[in-house]
């Protein structure tokens, strides 16, 4: 078993065009897994762990760059939390202390998994991800491209994440996430809801009831017209039709974690609650 | 600087002692069975069967043995001895042979010089299926075709008790079920078997129960007993899913055909169906009561999936119909059980013991009659409750202990601690700890508050005849006692209980426990609540013997450098049940009452169980801190069952086999603890007058959580685990 531990961007970009059967380890906490359950082999690592430029974020402006082995801990204390809080919602909902020390937002970008809990937020954020390769460069991929399918990313061979690009928005967001246990659970059912005070909208998206993070177009387009912007007062009967259409948008699965049923009526309850967080009576 | 160590004049019985091996399990330094090593040891790795019924076509393993690395591969043809095993009836091959019966049947095991190849040759065995349907249906299978030549019925038991004719003012009914649990214990099973020079063999094992290990392993070695010389090795927990065997045959026989040490372990997803699980159970019951509350009869008709083989089902239905009534005076009962055979994985022993599913539904039931009669819950429990002297639906009497009203009162009459008010000021409550928890899914107007109350019952030792002695020698030589006992250590405390009683005994304050293993005599099983009494009970008696010894010489003058005894500790004799379940089958009682503080989400189902009170018939404190150790650790493991912990299981197959999937509670949905009352009534013929405390905990429990949401959100909550769709849809 080879680890290479490059230090810089291009380290890491040229060690994985060097070998071409190497995988990237972030934090491990998924790659880890698959390799002890035997449901992947690898015998040359590429680490993250040193390359400093991933491991930072920065503002300019009104966007945020938020490097791809920034952990859990790392969204959820600090500035991120009150510069894109329900980032940090999500990234608190993330297994236990030990997984959100490790775990990382690239790493949950790149397993692209149907429960990956910053990705619902990541898609209401209308996110941009960055990759890199040391043959094509650098390039943005919207994430709701980046996102194919289950388990399935847009990102080439020998490419990296090397950082998501998210707005810094006015007004409030929530994430809620649904599980059977209080904590440490994949979800069943997740949704993330941000205010665009500026541009008067909300944008909502859901996790764990498709095959990808599901943005819930025609709840979207009711919120535009039935909340009053700026001042996001909205009535009642709102945020139930809210609920309503964003269950609309879930395609969910019955599988031993759900029924489908109960993932659609929780993304109903779930961003019926989100809504009234964000809007006034 | 000078530091002093005030030299603490070590723990006495009744004071708190803390384990040795609880600091380093923390801080992942304790040495668990699968950190065993030995020079020059292969690894075993078994090959499992895909289908839960099937017959074998044809088993191929050379391509296998050819593979350079690989030094044994063995199936049902190199069993020298018996080929079959059991705890209660030997029913179970060591490797299947003609047909599979279970989804992860062994079928061969393979040693090689690294656990990669093991799983790799494993894999290059060739095995051809002809897929049978599966009998996955309990009920089902009391008439279905037998799947095994011993029959479908494990044990058909009916206990009639009174005059099952009688009527009551008011019938209530209903029908409950319990889900499969795991016992989901720490250190996943492990063993290190090493061949000896005299053809015998030495194995290292994780275990509960090491002389039953060591007897079915030599069966099947065909062996004498004595030359397989077992060890406990360091153990996680049990919670009885290690009292059955499951690599001990595979890897003694690994050892003695390669001649090698061979180590074996488990992982996480091969434990959860390398071990038994609790039955799930289907209950139907019909309670009868005068109008003034006193229950007239209590009827019931009980199915427990047992799974493929025997286990200890038998013992475990017994326990589920006798206990099946409740701690009431019941004078009418009419209880019919049925322990069958499924093609569902394996059920057998788990802290409770089938009085756990049977709990569950005695006390919905007597919610609903109190309900039905309108008198409190409390109350009617009260006016039932069984009292020393009565007599149990098994006609037998109550001659130790039954402080049952004690019980109920101190729980009931416990004031909510902090936080678990009954109205509380839920606003200022962190999001975390409301129901959905680290999901921020509630706000407090979302949530309700119920409380739910329980009481349970169970027997302490093994029942129905069994003689389940223990023995420990003692040795005292130059003021230092060593204790020998084969007594595994899985958590309950004994390690610092032998400590304890010797030293109370003998008032030395050094006392080493050496290793628990066959070459003392058997301690019997860590399981039934049992060992405090039966192998503490052998300690005293060690103990005592050697005092006297010791106090004769000196004063006779002759005093010695080293005195040793060892003592055989029995419990009273008792009885088989007969044909009308009635029979002195148990030696003694423990009881409980619990009542539970719940909030649930209405609108998405979910639960957060606040705090759970308890009070305990314990007859006497011997150790504190592990008491309450105890009592906290069985209500995570009630807790669990109310609301998460199931094994789903699907056309025979576990579909939850790990961590990610089967849910035990974390922090944040373990509830306060609290401690309202430990009833002290000596048992007479318990040593120091202790009861066992280790099951009571987790029986009652479950049952309470669920009357509380019963109560939150008005559903029937007839099953448990609690899903959320049975809340809402
Ligand atoms: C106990 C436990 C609980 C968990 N709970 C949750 C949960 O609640 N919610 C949730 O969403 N997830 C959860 N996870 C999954 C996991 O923690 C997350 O998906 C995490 O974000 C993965 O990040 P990592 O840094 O550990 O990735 P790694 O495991 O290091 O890598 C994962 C995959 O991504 C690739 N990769 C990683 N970084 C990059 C990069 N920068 N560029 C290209 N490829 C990359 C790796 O090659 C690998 O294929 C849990 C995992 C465990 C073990």
């Amino acid at each position: 078993m080879t680890v290479l531990a490059p230090t810089d961007l291009d380290g890491a970009l040229a060690a994985l065009a060097e070998r071409p059967d190497a995988t990237v380890l972030a934090g491990g906490t998924d790659l880890m897994v698959e390799l002890n359950f035997g449901h992947r082999r690898a015998g040359v690592f590429v680490s993250l762990r040193r390359v400093r430029e991933l491991r930072e974020w920065s503002r300019v402006g009104d966007e945020l760059t938020i490097g791809a082995t920034v952990t859990y801990t790392g969204l959820e204390r600090g500035q991120i939390a009150t510069l894109v809080p329900a980032l940090a919602q999500a990234a608190r909902t993330v297994g236990s202390p030990q997984i959100r020390n490790a775990g990382t937002i690239g790493g949950n970008l790149a397993t692209a998994s149907p429960a990956g809990d910053t990705l619902p937020v990541l898609s209401a954020l209308d996110a941009v991800v960055v990759c890199a390769s040391a043959s094509a460069g650098r390039r943005e991929v919207s994430v709701h491209d980046f996102l194919v399918g289950p388990k399935r990313s847009a990102l080439a061979a020998g490419e990296l994440v090397v950082a998501v690009r998210v707005p810094v928005l006015s007004g409030p967001q929530e994430f809620l996430k649904v599980g059977t246990r209080n904590a440490m659970v994949i979800s069943i059912a997740g949704v993330a809801l941000v205010t665009d005070a500026a541009r008067g909208g909300l944008r909502c998206a859901l996790g764990s009831v498709g095959p990808t993070a599901l943005r819930a177009a025609d709840a979207e387009s009711f919120a535009a017209t039935a909340v009053e912007w700026p001042s996001r007062r909205a009535t009642p009967e709102a945020a139930i039709e809210f609920g309503r259409l964003t269950a609309g948008a879930a395609r969910p699965i019955d599988d031993h974690r759900a029924t489908a049923h109960y993932r659609r009526h929780a993304v109903e309850v779930c961003a019926r609650r989100a809504f009234e967080r964000v809007t006034l009576r | 600087m000078t530091t002093t160590r005030t030299q603490a004049r070590a723990p006495r019985v009744g004071e708190s002692a803390l384990r040795p091996d609880g600091i380093p399990k923390v801080q992942g330094r304790f040495l668990f069975g699968n950190d065993l090593w030995a020079d020059g040891m292969l690894w075993g790795k078994t090959l499992r069967s895909p289908h839960a019924h099937a017959r074998i076509a044809r088993i191929d393993v050379t391509p296998a043995l050819a593979m350079t690395g690989v030094f044994a591969v063995l199936t049902a043809d190199d069993v020298p001895g018996s080929g079959v095993f059991g705890l209660e009836q030997a029913d179970q091959p060591v490797f299947a042979s003609g047909v599979v019966r279970y989804v992860g049947e062994p079928i061969a095991v393979v040693a090689a010089d690294h656990p990669e190849l093991a799983r790799r040759a494993c894999e290059a065995i060739v095995v051809e299926y002809e897929v049978l349907t599966p009998l996955v249906d309990s009920q089902a299978a009391i008439t279905a075709a037998a799947i095994h030549p011993d029959g479908n019925i494990l044990r058909h038991l009916v206990i009639r008790h009174g005059d099952i004719d009688a009527i009551g003012d008011v019938v209530v009914e209903g029908i409950y079920e319990v889900g499969m649990q795991d016992q989901a214990f720490m250190g996943p099973e492990s063993g290190l078997a090493i061949p000896d020079d005299d053809g015998g063999v030495q194995l290292f094992v994780s275990t509960q129960f090491v002389h039953a290990d060591r007897d079915q392993t030599a069966a099947c070695l065909g062996l004498p007993p004595d030359m397989v010389r077992a060890t406990v090795a360091g153990t996680g927990g049990a919670f009885g899913g290690r009292e059955d065997i499951c690599l001990q045959v595979h890897v003694c026989l690994l050892a003695l055909r390669t001649g090698r040490p061979v180590k074996m372990l488990y992982s996480r997803d091969e434990s959860f169906v390398g071990h038994v699980h609790r039955h799930p159970a289907r209950m139907e019951y019909r309670h009868h009561a005068r109008r003034d509350g006193t229950i007239v009869k209590v009827e019931a008709r009980v199915v427990f999936d047992g799974g493929a083989y025997a286990s200890t089902s038998s013992a475990v239905l017994a326990n589920a119909c006798c206990f099946g009534a409740g701690p009431y005076r019941v004078p009418n009962a009419f209880i019919e059980g049925w322990a069958v055979r499924t093609n569902n994985p394996p059920c057998g022993a788990m802290r409770g013991f089938g009085a756990v599913q049977t709990c569950f539904a005695h006390e919905a039931q007597m919610d609903k009659l109190a309900d039905a009669l309108a008198i409190d819950r409390v109350e009617l429990r009260l006016r039932n409750a069984l009292e020393p002297g009565d007599t149990i639906i098994t006609g037998q009497r109550i001659t130790g202990t039954a402080p049952v009203a004690a019980v109920i009162r101190a729980c009931a009459d416990a004031p909510f601690p902090a936080g678990a008010e009954l109205d509380p000021d839920s606003e200022s409550a962190p999001m975390l700890l409301r129901p959905g928890g680290a999901g921020r899914t509630a706000d407090a107007r979302h949530v309700t508050r119920a409380l739910g109350f329980a009481v349970s019952y169970k027997n302490l030792m093994f029942s129905e005849g069994f003689d389940d002695y223990s023995t420990a020698r003692v040795r005292v030589e130059d003021g230092i006692a060593t204790v020998h006992c084969a007594c595994a250590e899985v958590g309950q405390g004994f390690v610092t209980l032998a400590q304890q009683i010797a030293r109370e005994v003998l008032d030395i304050d050094e006392v080493v426990l050496a290793p628990a293993d066959t070459h003392v005599g058997s301690a019997g099983s860590t399981s039934a609540s049992r060992q405090t009494w039966m192998s503490g009970g052998a300690v005293e008696g060690a103990c005592r013997l050697v005092k006297a010894q010791m106090e004769a010489d000196a004063a006779a003058g002759t005093v010695q450098r080293v005195y040793e005894a060892t003592f055989e500790h029995h419990h009273a004799p008792t009885q088989r049940l007969d044909e009308n379940g009635q029979g002195d089958a148990h030696v003694s009682f423990a009881f409980a009452a619990h009542r539970a503080v719940v909030d649930v989400d209405r609108d998405l189902g979910l639960v957060r169980v606040v705090d759970v009170t308890t009070a305990q018939d314990v007859g006497r404190v011997l150790n504190p801190v592990q008491a309450l150790g105890q009592i906290e650790g069985g209500i995570a493991q009630g807790v669990g069952l109310a609301v998460m912990e199931e094994l789903v299981v699907d056309q025979g197959r576990i579909r939850n086999a790990s961590f990610t999937d089967y849910l035990i509670p974390t922090a944040l949905d373990m509830p306060t603890v609290t401690v309202a009352a430990l009833i002290e009534e000596p048992e007479p013929g318990a040593p120091f007058g202790a009861k066992g405390i280790g099951e009571p905990p987790t029986i009652s429990s479950t049952a309470a959580v669920a009357a509380a949401i019963r109560a939150a959100t008005g559903r029937a909550v007839d099953r448990v685990p609690v899903r959320p769709d049975d809340l809402l849809f």
